[in-house]
């Protein structure tokens, strides 16, 4: 399972991408660390490392990160090329140094997308992702006014496929890894979220349209067809569901 | 408006013995204003308060509503309930975040599910039922009034979630699932696979957003609020710090709503989001808003343990696991051996040779305390011996290791995936660790602090909770306040209030900038001495929070004593001391500037740490999450002391003077407190 033993240490070499601002020319820098826990995940590391950059009175590494259990979504990075890293089905805060070999250079760089402007060293700006929710990607339906819950009847299988597309987190790994940095499989995932339920019927077509619109005006591509997507997604929705959008589209 | 105020009985009475603890501080020239606690709780019987209160409640035309401002802090599930809600009802709203979107909050990853007193499963629920559950599982320390308001809005919770399209888990026939869970005796929680919070936030998130595409919410993200901006004692907006160009912003408002969630994180290592902190609420506190039962705070029995220093966070494990896992140490302290090596005489399966009766199932802070004495004796297993096995081996033989894979699939991956050991071929090993706070801003029944204006919701406030929260029971609280009681009671408030409209000019807001501006220059270094390679002041803010942490987690965590906390009051003096002395930040420009997030987070973690060792030393009893050692029975279980303690603690800060406890009695009509046995 796991490429080192357990308890174990290694020494890595973190080739790390720095950019103060979006203004400011960036490199690569790199930083020798030596007989780490196997243990610690990547994003320990990179604590470490601050902690580190931080004694010397050097300006610390950047890089979103919140819950720190896969589930926010704040995280994400290219880890060797590869968005949150080698390992799949897992967003990069779950990623740990168990998974590589002494004398590893990992080389990390932010999410590279027109539509994710740079924020500062390995944070990109998502908040195009917000924009194209706030198109559409929700029932409209005011507090107080819904229906006794029971009322409406959902398939034990529908509701589970609702569901495996509601929990996109919304860490933008799959425009990292489209050549056309598209977020088809983002707005999909919302789009067969509700489009599969009968509370998301109303909006349905409007949804889709509005949602679509949305993410070309932000300048995310179209997609690239390539599949990369759905290997980078850590909670591996499908990209059956652009096709699915597809015939959205025209249905609408 | 105002009412008597219980404070706490003079010492030498019984009373919590606090003055001894601090320095002598100088009188002030005047008595302290007191504080108003009146809880404003509803007359007349329980379960027709909250309808009686609300139709009561006056109303604000549309037209007039469009012209005031509500300021929401925090995006979880509280938060952004509340603020698309009050956007719904046609006020101008702006919601504060310190996130890059409101869909990072930490509700986000609750994972077990939700309780609402539906009794779709036919198994004899009821509001009532749900209400006494909660007050029971409080262990008598929450308000009868709130807990059964919080039953009655339960359903409605649901029923609006769903009209959202939140992917409950349903039943073939397409209704609704339900399960039983932390013990109780119905089956009234509903779920969305492990993932309850992620939806229930996405919901909250989506109707929030709609009501920015109305034009009607402003989202300020990247912004962490660093003071509350107070005009005559009333809360009239926040101080905020951009967190990439450092620029100090004003947002003021009618009412100020804060729901930035629980403070676990001042044990450093808990389960909660390495961002989640306590400044918003502490800085309300400073400004004179009482905290209440700060010292009430859950421990969770299965957690990944703790293994290297530089580890972030502790990682929940569902409950779920000991339904089928036995937990079990070596016999012998000191035994090295791995856990396959030990005989089955050689294991001590410590909570069953307890607890005959209830076993492994034993409630969370009883397991808590077990485990963490028997490490204490040595015992322990794993990194720093601070750990216990769960076995999964026996049910594994009993059911197949299909069916336990099938039944916690995505736990034992995620067990396997940190700690690079698997699960089915050796036992688990857990650990306890903190993972919600019930104390907090205290609040009366429309959910307002000792701060006109200021509300506060969710994990924030002190509420419905008690001494313990019940499973299931934080993802309610936090819509029921959002979705539901806060748009009634903030309208009520800005009718019956009406407040001219300030600015950023305003004299207020220029002392709030100031005060924030002096803190953060206080933290940077003196160009004649700067940080690095000094080996005195070498210590960072992580090194100060995770001492801090230990210290913490030490003497006010799963068991609590007199002696332990004085310790710790004195230790937490001096870290207070050392940031005040040693952490200086250096600016490296415009940017994101996390040393200097944390730096402030630290400086407020202290000044609670402060306040909830000196509230568990006054708490002269054992009740819910609170153990004090000298309070047991024989029996070795929780000692409650209802004549002295059936009351809610609420401080409030005195600058320059140590905090006073102030009380508001609790009054118990439809069941009477009665001590817990598990034996």
């Amino acid at each position: 399972m796991s490429a080192a033993p357990a308890s174990a240490t290694i020494s890595l070499t973190l080739k790390v991408w720095r950019q103060a601002s979006p203004g400011q020319p960036g490199g690569f820098e790199s930083h020798r660390l030596e007989r780490l826990s196997t243990d610690l995940s990547l994003l320990e590391a990179l604590d470490l490392l601050n902690d580190r950059l931080l004694r010397a009175g050097q300006r610390p590494i950047s890089f979103e990160h919140d819950c720190r259990e896969g589930i926010c979504g704040s995280c994400g990075f290219l880890v060797n090329g590869q968005a949150h890293g080698p390992q799949a089905a897992t967003s990069v805060c779950q990623l740990y140094l168990r998974r590589f070999h002494d004398g590893d250079t990992l080389t990390l760089e932010p999410w590279r997308a027109r539509a994710l402007p740079l924020v500062a060293d390995l944070a990109v700006d998502r908040s195009a992702f917000d924009r194209i929710i706030a198109a559409g990607g929700y029932c409209s339906v005011n507090t107080g006014s819904a229906p006794e819950a029971n009322a409406i009847l959902i398939g034990r299988d529908q509701a589970a496929s609702a569901f495996d597309t509601a929990t996109c987190i919304g860490c933008a790994a799959c425009v990292a890894s489209c050549r056309n940095a598209s977020a088809s499989l983002f707005v999909a995932a919302k789009l067969a979220h509700l489009g599969q339920l009968p509370q998301g019927q109303p909006e349905r077509s409007r949804r889709a349209r509005a949602m679509v619109a949305q993410m070309a005006a932000e300048g995310f591509g179209g997609c690239s067809s390539h599949l990369e997507c759905e290997a980078a997604c850590p909670q591996q929705i499908s990209a059956d569901w652009i096709s699915w959008m597809r015939r959205e589209l025209r249905g609408g | 408006m105002t009412s008597p105020i219980a404070s706490a009985p003079p010492r030498g009475s019984g009373s919590p013995a606090t003055a001894p603890l601090a320095p002598p501080a100088p009188l002030p020239p005047f008595p302290p204003p007191a504080p108003r606690l009146d809880p404003r709780l509803p007359a007349g019987p329980l379960d027709t308060a909250w309808q009686r209160c609300r139709e009561d409640l006056p109303l604000i035309s549309p037209a007039n509503k469009r012209k005031l401002r509500v300021l929401v802090v925090g995006s979880g599930l509280a938060g952004a309930s509340a603020a698309a809600t009050l956007a719904e009802q046609g006020y101008r709203v702006q919601l504060v975040t310190y996130h890059d979107s409101p869909r990072r909050a930490h509700s986000v990853a609750a994972q077990g599910g939700i309780n609402a007193a539906k009794n779709y499963a036919g198994d004899g629920d009821s509001i009532d039922r749900l209400f006494r559950d909660t007050l029971k599982g409080g262990d008598f320390r929450a308000r009868e009034a709130g807990c059964h308001r919080l039953a009655e809005i339960s359903g409605a919770i649901i029923d609006q979630c769903v009209a959202q399209g939140v992917p409950f888990a349903r039943e073939y026939g397409g209704t609704l699932a339900n399960r039983s869970f932390g013990g109780a005796l119905v089956s009234r929680t509903f779920y969305a696979r492990g993932q309850t919070g992620q939806q229930l936030l996405y919901g909250a998130y989506q109707a929030l957003m709609r009501q920015v595409a109305a034009g009607r919410v402003e989202l300020l993200t990247r912004r962490e609020m660093v003071e509350l901006i107070c005009v005559d004692g009333v809360a009239r907006g926040v101080v905020c710090r951009h967190g990439l160009s450092g620029a100090m912003e004003t947002f003021t408002a009618h009412a100020v709503l804060l729901a930035s969630g629980g403070y676990s994180n001042v044990f450093y290592l808990s389960t909660n989001a390495v961002k989640s902190n306590v400044s918003a609420i502490w800085r309300a506190h400073l400004q004179g808003a009482c905290f209440a039962n700060p010292c009430f705070t859950q421990i969770h029995p299965t957690c990944i343990p703790a293994g290297d220093t530089w580890q972030s966070k502790l990682t929940l494990m569902s409950e779920s696991l000991r339904n089928d896992g036995r937990v079990w140490l070596p016999a012998q302290a000191g035994d090295g051996r791995p856990a396959a090596a030990i005989p089955e005489p050689e294991r001590d399966y410590f909570l069953e040779r307890q607890y005959p009766t209830y076993g492994n199932m034993v409630p969370r802070d009883v397991a808590s305390r077990r485990a963490r004495e028997l490490c204490l004796e040595g015992r322990g297993v794993g990194p720093g011996g601070r750990g216990v096995y769960l076995d999964l081996a026996e049910a594994i033989r009993r059911d197949g290791r299909e069916a336990i894979e099938s039944r916690y699939g995505n736990l034992l991956e995620m067990y396997a995936r940190i700690t690079g050991e698997d699960p089915i071929a050796s036992p688990l090993r857990i650990y306890p660790a903190p993972h919600y706070t019930m104390g907090g801003l205290w609040v009366d029944y429309h959910l307002m602090s000792t701060i006109p204006g200021l509300f506060v919701l969710g994990e924030a406030n002190f509420s419905e909770h008690g001494a313990n929260r019940l499973g299931a029971s934080a993802l309610m609280q936090g819509l029921a306040d959002g979705y539901f009681i806060a748009p009634a009671t903030v309208t009520a408030w800005l009718a019956g209030h009406p407040q001219p409209q300030i600015g950023a000019d305003h004299p207020a807001c220029r002392a709030a900038v100031a005060a924030a501006e002096v803190r953060i220059a206080a933290l940077r270094p003196e160009p004649a001495r700067p940080v690095g390679g000094d080996g005195a002041r070498g210590r960072t803010v992580t090194d100060l929070h995770r001492e801090l942490g230990l210290l913490m987690i030490e003497v006010c965590g799963i068991s609590r004593s007199a002696p332990e906390l004085r310790r710790g009051l004195a230790a937490v003096e001096a870290l207070r001391q050392e940031f005040r002395d040693g952490v200086r930040v250096p600016d490296h420009g415009p940017g994101p500037d996390e040393a200097l997030e944390k730096a402030l987070r630290l400086e407020d973690f202290l000044g609670l740490a402060d306040l909830m060792l000196r509230d568990a030393l006054a708490r002269e009893e054992s009740c819910g999450a609170h153990f004090r050692v000298e309070f047991q029975t024989p029996e070795g279980e929780a000692l409650r002391d209802d004549a002295q303690f059936a009351h809610i603690a609420a401080w409030e800060h005195r600058e320059g003077a140590s905090p006073t406890r102030h009380s508001e009695p609790l009054a118990f009509t439809a069941m009477a407190p009665s001590q817990r046995n598990y034996r």
